[in-house]
């Protein structure tokens, strides 16, 4: 694993403030510590940047992508916006419910998925659409969400 | 024929993403030819094209590139708007994932009208896949000496609908949280870290190869006058061919839908159309025949927005896609103004009361006072954007919103193609980001 400071440096290298490199740099901590942002690595996103913990932690509460608590090691996000509501994402988010057993916005008891609701994913005519572990699925309908979970579990 | 390929010309044939693929093509001479060109003339030739920003606004590219104070001893930067969050809206999604090059092309040339040589591009967090295809293709024509002496940084969001506004983009990239910014100053005279920045949608960027390509005079007589050249249309919802569809700015809803699009499937009625996404008021099928540009839409009483059309069929109920909407602006708001950070949860509160059948007619009235002391008060659009939703349909279906009044209930009576429909502000608060052994253990702990 690389350096997190050097990396963050090279990063910001690329802009005329290094402040810009915040976003960026929250992403790689996030990923560095379990898919979550606990309290050192707003430390560590502030010593690369000269920035303050409390100032990193404020950016990263803007976010929806940024984490601020624990998550599962597999991300399940549905959307039920507008075009995914036409298209029955309820009954989408009710087959992940059930398939998981937790609610939107919870984390499987073994700690391996956290499923929850997202706003509009920006691929509408492909409704209903998912996104697990960030890579977009379309469409997803009820009777696929057995072969999905199984999949992140067999993969686990 | 309406449809007409400038932006996603040569895709269904080639690999565009591929350098070699675009240049066969004739990808990439554009910008030698523009390179060719002095920034005045190049301004000039996007002025005559009279090409309008694709993002929503409307704005003619060339006269923002003329805003641009290039005798400023500040560099200048330009940078392409690729936060796509509109609901509906996947057109800058497909040009990235398809022809990331012609956007790198247009990115090149714009950059030399205003003499950048910082370009940024600001792609939504959600976008991973375009992403990777788009850094890829800089890298390539990177590698290929395209660039001269400017560099295309692509900078990824983090999830967040209000950093598509381009001011609260502009503090994003400057790494603070996403909020919009007074105005005056504009960015073309004070944007990123103060210096002058020519701020653009990603489809109107990856029109200008097209332009310069075909000369400006020849471009701007495809479509209407006030509207040239091609858009991207996203089309989803009740409709029987979703997807995207470049045309001719100037094709008729009525093609679009039905032509293109297949109509609306099931043997359904057509109810609705919301025709920018969802941010503007919804339209119904008696202006089915309004032509797809700017004005047109504009005279109908709605935006030509983000060209993305949500075709609504007969099964929906209003208010409960109106609450929906009303629940993604809420969400969305930054919480900067107090109309649009207060006023959007209000109308959530007066639209769940609707619903459930326990409002009154005051509060029909007080939703519509709600909605008029948010719109234009506040430093972006946001706000306006959640009052077009309910504004307008309950303008447009004022007998279905008093049915709920009056029969104390949803005339739908659960039947309604939304029923049930959960938004993420509906998601256990506090958990959201949650353990559920944690809080039960939490739990036990305080038993």
């Amino acid at each position: 694993m690389r350096d997190f400071d050097a990396l963050v440096r090279e990063i910001a290298a690329r802009y005329p403030d290094q402040r810009s490199a915040v976003l960026p740099a929250l992403r790689i901590a996030q990923e560095r510590h379990d898919g979550w942002l606990p309290p050192e690595a707003f430390v560590e996103v502030a010593d690369a940047l000269e920035l303050t913990p409390a100032y990193c932690q404020a950016v990263a509460s803007f976010y929806d992508m940024y984490h601020l608590a624990p998550v599962g090691k597999h991300l399940i996000e549905v959307c039920t916006n507008l075009s995914c509501a036409l298209a029955r994402a309820q009954d989408v988010v009710d087959a992940f419910e059930s398939e998981l057993g937790v609610r939107a916005g919870e984390t499987t008891e073994d700690g391996e998925i956290t499923f929850r609701l997202v706003e509009c994913l920006g691929a509408c005519g492909y409704a209903p659409v998912a996104a697990v572990d960030h890579r977009y699925r379309h469409p997803v309908l009820p009777a696929d969400v057995p072969t999905i979970v199984e999949e992140l579990r067999v993969g686990a | 024929m309406s449809a007409l390929e400038l932006l996603l010309e040569g895709a269904d044939e080639r690999d565009l993403t591929k350098l070699a693929e675009y240049k066969k093509i004739g990808g990439y001479k554009a910008v030698v030819k523009a390179r060719k060109m002095t920034p005045e003339k190049l301004i000039d030739a996007l002025m005559t094209s009279n090409l309008r920003g694709r993002g929503g606004a409307g704005f003619p590219m060339g006269r923002k590139a003329s805003l641009i104070d290039r005798a400023s001893p500040k560099p200048k930067y330009l940078v392409v708007n690729a936060d796509e969050s509109e609901p509906g809206a996947f057109k800058d999604r497909e040009v990235m994932a398809r022809v990331p090059h012609r956007l790198i092309e247009g990115c090149l040339i714009s950059a030399h009208a205003i003499e950048s040589t910082h370009v940024f591009i600001y792609i939504r967090g959600e976008y991973l896949t375009e992403y990777e295809i788009l850094q890829g293709a800089v890298d390539e024509a990177d590698a290929a000496g395209l660039f001269g002496d400017v560099d295309i940084v692509v900078h990824r969001g983090a999830g967040a609908y209000i950093c598509g506004e381009e001011t609260a983009l502009l503090d994003s990239l400057e790494g603070r949280r996403g909020q919009p910014r007074p105005r005056p100053p504009f960015p073309p005279v004070q944007g990123l870290y103060g210096a002058p920045t020519q701020i653009n949608n990603v489809c109107t960027i990856a029109s200008v190869p097209s332009i310069i390509a075909m000369g400006a005079a020849e471009w701007a007589k495809i479509g209407v006058e006030t509207s040239p050249g091609t858009a991207i249309f996203s089309i989803s919802g009740n409709i029987a061919r979703p997807g995207n569809y470049e045309l001719v700015l100037g094709t008729t809803m009525r093609e679009l839908i039905y032509d293109t699009a297949g109509g609306v499937p099931d043997g359904r009625e057509l109810k609705a159309i919301i025709p920018g996404g969802s941010s503007v008021p919804a339209l119904t099928p008696d202006q089915i025949d309004t032509p797809l540009d700017y004005d047109s839409i504009g005279a109908a009483g709605s935006f030509f927005g983000s060209a993305s059309l949500i075709v609504v069929d007969d099964r929906c109920c209003m208010v409960q896609l109106a609450l929906r909407a009303a629940k993604f602006y809420m969400h969305e708001s930054c919480g900067k103004c107090t109309p649009c950070r207060e006023g959007t949860r209000w109308q959530v509160q007066l639209l769940e009361k609707i619903e459930a059948g326990a409002a009154t007619e005051d509060d029909l009235e007080l939703l519509a006072s709600v909605g008029s002391r948010i719109l234009g008060k506040s430093l972006c659009a946001l706000g306006d954007f959640a009052v077009y939703p309910v504004s307008s349909y309950m303008k447009k279906f004022p007998d279905e919103f008093r049915a709920h009044v009056d029969r104390g209930g949803c005339p739908f009576a659960g039947s309604s193609s939304i029923e049930g429909v959960v938004a993420p502000s509906d998601q256990h608060v506090g958990d959201e980001h949650g353990d559920s052994r944690e809080r039960e253990s939490l739990e036990e702990t305080h038993v």
